[in-house]
């Protein structure tokens, strides 16, 4: 059974899940990255989404005019680590519930997510025309001037996923606990192969 | 064919090429993903790898670039000096690019520095990045390389003293992949370059990215060390997306130059599971031969 989300998304909705489960959303997810994270956080402009109880997603997708809309081509997750420095604010100002991306954020992020009960997932990367394909419809575009990848596209989807919990609201975070172990196995591995690599003598 | 005729049908050929590069990915990798795929066996590697093959078919069937990112386009041109088109070429791939970001479509993502506006055409100040390398001969081989975001942000390159050794560049190699690789989409391509400088050692690293998966370097020592460091990133575990699982990568490919004495440059380049690179040779009559995709029709 497929464990589904929907906007707006509650505290109480997401209170059980944890790092590693495996959801789905319907509802609203919007796009927004860098630019539009320093927008919101260095100049103080405000959103011109509300984000409360929503999803965005970390995102820069590929669309193309359709009469009077647009149709969503390609959107596959971006790096989520670039907006590290920006995302516990984000989440604080906006009531976002939900950040879907790739890789892990970190502990600034974590802690926001435990404050504030919200969630980072990942979406699949690469994964970009499944994703588009679970674009219902792409319902409005707000700050177009910054170009196709960085402009905030509202999205209505369904059953958008899998997303895989990476940060929960007790403030779990799956890639620092893995980047750890993979730090601490690399010590003896490197040794091993400097032993058959000694070729300046 | 006149000259003007046929740089618009070199045009089209490297449009048309571009886009379906952005579409489909070379079969190598395709088999090599495949393989690892059979190795993992937690659910959460299962589910990943599922929404990779997944997406290559819809990415087939819908006829789409597979990842959003398609990149800053590069090209590597082994060029025959008897080419009859040479002096164009530059020109000619600039406009395949404007052409193929409209037609594949592709992500609009050239962002011209200190301006900071997108040029909307994937073109901009030398770009697309073309790397030359001039052969007698009169036929030009061209590599296409889209590399996203994630996969190069991990790049690094320095230049480290002989004491450090090859253990120096072994150190960095994994200090680069465990720190960096998990949000580059693994599992991942590695490039290693070792040479002198950092410009030297970076540009072998990327053309490291280039060879089929599985191709090892003529040295054998260079050949071992390519085997050693991939059994060793694959220890590490880091699994499709680095939510851990039994692989890190598709493979490990090292090139070389020689070096100066007082230095060991070494560089590394990163590609993705969607490793978009494709590889045309063509004529001097504008006949072609699709290298890495010999499945493509245009």
């Amino acid at each position: 059974m497929k464990k589904i989300l929907n906007t707006p998304i509650s505290s109480e909705d997401i209170a059980s899940l944890r790092v590693g489960d495996v959801v789905f959303l319907n509802g609203h997810i919007v796009t927004c990255r860098d630019v539009g994270h320093r927008r919101l956080i260095e100049l103080g402009r405000e959103l011109p989404v509300d984000l409360k109880g929503l999803a965005i997603f970390h995102a820069g997708p590929i669309v193309v005019k359709d009469g009077d809309g647009w149709k969503m081509i390609s959107i596959g997750p971006t790096t989520s680590m670039r907006m590290e420095r920006f995302e516990d604010e984000f989440i604080e100002r906006t009531g976002v519930k939900l950040i879907v991306g790739k890789g892990g954020m970190g502990p600034k992020t974590a802690e926001a997510c435990k404050k504030h009960k919200a969630l980072h997932a990942v979406f699949p990367g690469g994964c970009a025309v499944l994703a588009a394909t679970e674009v219902e419809e792409i319902e409005r575009v707000e700050w177009e001037d910054l170009g196709m990848p960085e402009a905030l596209w509202v999205c209505r989807v369904k059953e958008f996923g899998p997303l895989i919990i990476s940060i929960d609201t007790e403030g779990n975070n799956l890639f620092e606990e893995n980047k750890a172990r993979y730090n601490e196995s690399k010590g003896p591995i490197i040794e091993e192969i400097n032993r058959q690599v000694r070729f300046i003598k | 064919m006149d000259k003007q005729e046929a740089r618009r049908s070199l045009t089209e050929i490297m449009a048309k090429f571009t886009g379906y590069v952005g579409k489909r990915l070379p079969q190598d990798v395709l088999d090599k993903l495949a393989q690892l795929r059979e190795g993992e066996d937690s659910p959460l590697a299962r589910v990943v790898y599922d929404s990779m093959f997944e997406n290559q078919e819809a990415a087939d069937k819908l006829d789409r670039p597979c990842c959003q990112d398609t990149g800053v386009i590069e090209y590597f041109v082994t060029a025959g000096a008897d080419f009859p088109l040479l002096g164009e070429l530059r020109g000619i791939l600039g406009e395949a690019v404007r052409q193929a970001t409209k037609d594949a479509p592709l992500r609009h993502n050239a962002v011209e520095t200190f301006v900071e506006k997108n040029t909307g055409d994937n073109t901009g100040t030398r770009v697309p990045w073309i790397e030359w390398d001039i052969v007698p001969g009169d036929s030009v081989t061209i590599e296409v390389y889209m590399a996203g975001g994630g996969c190069s942000l991990p790049g690094a390159a320095k230049v480290l003293m002989p004491s450090a050794g090859y253990e120096g560049v072994v150190q960095f190699v994994f200090d680069v992949i465990t720190s960096y690789g998990v949000n580059a989409c693994p599992p991942l391509l590695v490039g290693v370059g070792v040479s002198t400088s950092v410009e030297t050692a970076a540009m072998l690293s990327k053309k490291a990215i280039l060879r089929p998966i599985g191709t090892r370097n003529p040295n054998p020592q260079a050949a071992e060390m390519e085997q050693l460091l991939e059994k060793g990133l694959n220890d590490v575990g880091l699994g499709p997306q680095g939510l851990s699982g039994k692989s890190s990568v598709l493979g490990v490919h090292i090139e070389n130059s020689a070096r100066h004495p007082s230095t060991i440059g070494v560089g590394v380049s990163v590609g993705c599971w969607a490793h978009r690179r494709g590889t045309i040779r063509i004529a001097p009559d504008l006949s072609y031969e699709i290298l890495s995709h010999k499945e493509a029709v245009l």
